[in-house]
């Protein structure tokens, strides 16, 4: 089997191990949640034939394996089970605040790539300048700050301040300028710090290809310095910022539930922090396993991106048979 | 070490990192000291006050003064990151060297547990154990050193992996010295700078997530102070004033940054070879 391969069905099985280690966990903290949770979900007030009827319903009077092996089940057919306050499936509510949660995440990457990239390849092409030097400091400087202090001080800044932005909520529906609006401060809280990365990570692994003999060649050929870089030496240097990206999603996935409590903007984060104050435990496993979820599948996306990326390995998978 | 220190001294970078570590060192450690009052003592008539000569950063929405509340959390922020850092580093490299040389089977459980554990985004893992079991100083400490885990335990196995058959543990082992004898006397001590640098770079991190968890309200519990509690005290009175918001944001900034700064002019010294892997 060819090294990509085996590569790839690696990755296939962590990550599924990740997602079925991921449920069983998700299962078991339940258990150890103290108190019986129909007590905690039906509240003090409740009878205990309330409480009884409650716990058959739910089956928590069966035994563990069985209650383990059911939650499996109903996972494996998208039913994350039903809210008891609202009596809503909980996959539908999930799904409602879903798209929010992604739109507010790729247009962080977005912004980050958009203003990261150039920075890093200015940098890279003007070593050790003024604005090469400038740039490490507010590079280092984002990427250390937390992003809720980010979001925090910009919120201070452009809406307490200068009232420049509207602060709240994700927009009316139906109207894109003003939910485009209100997506600029939490991107950029969650993009900022991206920016920093990916201009470092793109500076340094553009100052390592630039030194490849190929580059070399091309411009002992005459090929323009533009063209080199941005037709040849970028391309390459694009690899490490690839992987980093991987990461990037689930740290971005988690910093998204930052923005959205900070900037009150519906999502997959607000929803589970409001379930975690409710004490309303259904709602915040099922939004856990999907947080989790979209970033395992993320990751593999990721790992599978680098055979279009880098055709090395793209052409040692065709030779197996395999892609 | 002095070599180290002087080195990361001799860089811009690494001085400012420095300076702002041994500031929050003695902001912590001399909390008790520095305090000019007791961080929970209530004056609710002097709520919302600015900064002033008696409150250096002003009072918090319950009147408590602000640079001590700070102070003290500076101390569970240290805390919590330190005791973190040392239980991910010990377990981690503990395993990291089993892994190197138990059994291929076992070697390969050992980095698959790894590769699930780095899988999950760490903060909303966090999050949901801390949201389903209650919070506490604890649980925080047990969880992120799970997380931190693999860093430790993948760079562990590696340099034991290219140290196993150097000639010197050759010769020691031939002079009989038992296995025990070999991990703890000569792998260890030649092991331990790249780990040194990845621990005092995990720093920030855990800072942040715990700082992250407390801003939720289920990281630290009241009446602890803690820079996360801090700020979200800040943001729910966000209208009345900004100040606590400010400094809470402030430390949090400079305690990253400067630890970060310091970690990289650190590995710098110690091992410039890290640099590409990271």
């Amino acid at each position: 089997m060819p090294a990509s391969l085996r590569f790839l069905a690696n990755r296939l099985l962590t990550t599924i191990l990740v997602i079925v280690g991921a449920v069983a966990l998700l299962f078991c903290l339940t258990l150890l949640v103290p108190g019986n949770p129909a007590d905690v979900l039906l509240g003090p007030r409740a009878t205990p034939e309330a409480v009884a009827a409650f716990s058959k319903q739910m089956g928590l009077d069966l035994p563990v394996w069985r209650r383990l092996a059911i939650f499996f089940g109903n996972v494996l057919q998208g039913n994350l089970g039903t809210d008891v306050i609202s009596g809503r499936p909980i996959l539908t509510m999930v799904m409602e605040v879903l798209p929010f949660t992604v739109t507010l995440t790729f247009a962080s990457i977005g912004l980050a790539i958009l203003v990261g990239l150039p920075l890093g390849a200015y940098a890279a092409t003007h070593p050790d300048s003024i604005g090469d030097r400038i740039g490490a400091v507010f590079s280092v400087s984002f990427i250390a700050m937390p992003n809720f202090v980010v979001a925090i001080f910009l919120l201070l800044i452009f809406s307490i301040w200068l009232d420049w932005l509207p602060v709240l909520g994700a927009g009316e529906p139906g109207n894109y300028l003003d939910q485009l609006v209100r997506l600029i401060l939490p991107s950029v809280s969650l993009a900022l710090g991206w920016v920093g990365y990916i201009a470092r990570l793109v500076r340094s692994s553009l100052l390592e290809v630039m030194g490849e003999p190929y580059i070399r060649t091309a411009r002992a050929y005459g090929v323009s310095d533009t063209k080199i870089i941005y037709k040849y030496a970028l391309k390459n240097a694009a690899i490490p910022t690839v992987a980093i990206l991987g990461l990037g999603i689930g740290r971005l996935l988690g910093g998204a539930i930052f923005a959205e409590i900070i900037f009150a903007r519906p999502g997959i984060g607000k929803l589970v922090y409001d379930a975690i104050l409710t004490r309303n435990y259904p709602v915040v496993q099922a939004g856990v396993l999907v947080v989790v979820l979209l970033f395992v599948l993320t990751n593999l996306l990721v790992d599978m991106s680098y055979g279009w990326l880098d055709p090395r390995m793209r052409q040692s998978a065709r030779a197996g048979g395999g892609h | 070490m002095r070599g180290v220190i002087a080195q990361i001294w001799g860089r811009s970078t690494g001085r400012l990192g420095l300076i702002l570590v041994v500031l929050i060192l003695i902001m912590g450690l001399g909390a008790q000291v520095i305090s000019p009052y007791d961080p929970n003592e209530l004056d609710i008539l002097n709520r919302f006050s600015d900064p002033t000569w008696i409150h250096p950063m002003g009072t918090d929405h319950l009147g408590r003064d602000l640079f001590s509340r700070m102070l003290y959390g500076t101390q569970t922020a240290l805390l919590v990151a330190v005791s973190t850092i040392i239980v991910s580093l010990v377990v981690g490299t503990l395993m990291g060297i089993g892994a190197a040389y138990a059994p291929r089977e076992v070697e390969r459980a050992i980095l698959i547990l790894f590769d699930i554990i780095s899988s999950f985004p760490s903060l909303v893992f966090a999050l949901a154990v801390v949201a389903l079991l209650g919070p506490g100083l604890g649980k925080v400490v047990l969880i992120v050193s799970i997380t931190l885990l693999p860093h430790f335990g993948r760079v562990a196995r590696a340099q034991v992996l290219s140290l196993k058959n150097a000639p010197f543990l050759e010769a020691e082992r031939v002079l009989g010295a038992s296995r025990a004898r070999l991990v703890l006397v000569h792998i260890v001590p030649n092991i331990m700078g790249p780990l040194v640098v990845l621990a005092s770079m995990d720093i920030p991190v855990v800072i942040t997530i715990e700082a992250g968890l407390s801003f939720l309200g289920v990281g630290v519990p009241p009446p602890l102070a803690s820079w996360g509690t801090l700020l979200n005290d800040g943001y729910a009175n966000l209208t009345e004033t900004i100040w606590p918001v400010a400094f809470a944001g402030l430390m949090l900034t400079l305690a990253t940054l400067g630890f970060t700064l310091f970690g990289e002019a650190l590995r710098d010294a110690i091992d410039p070879k890290l640099k590409t892997d990271r």
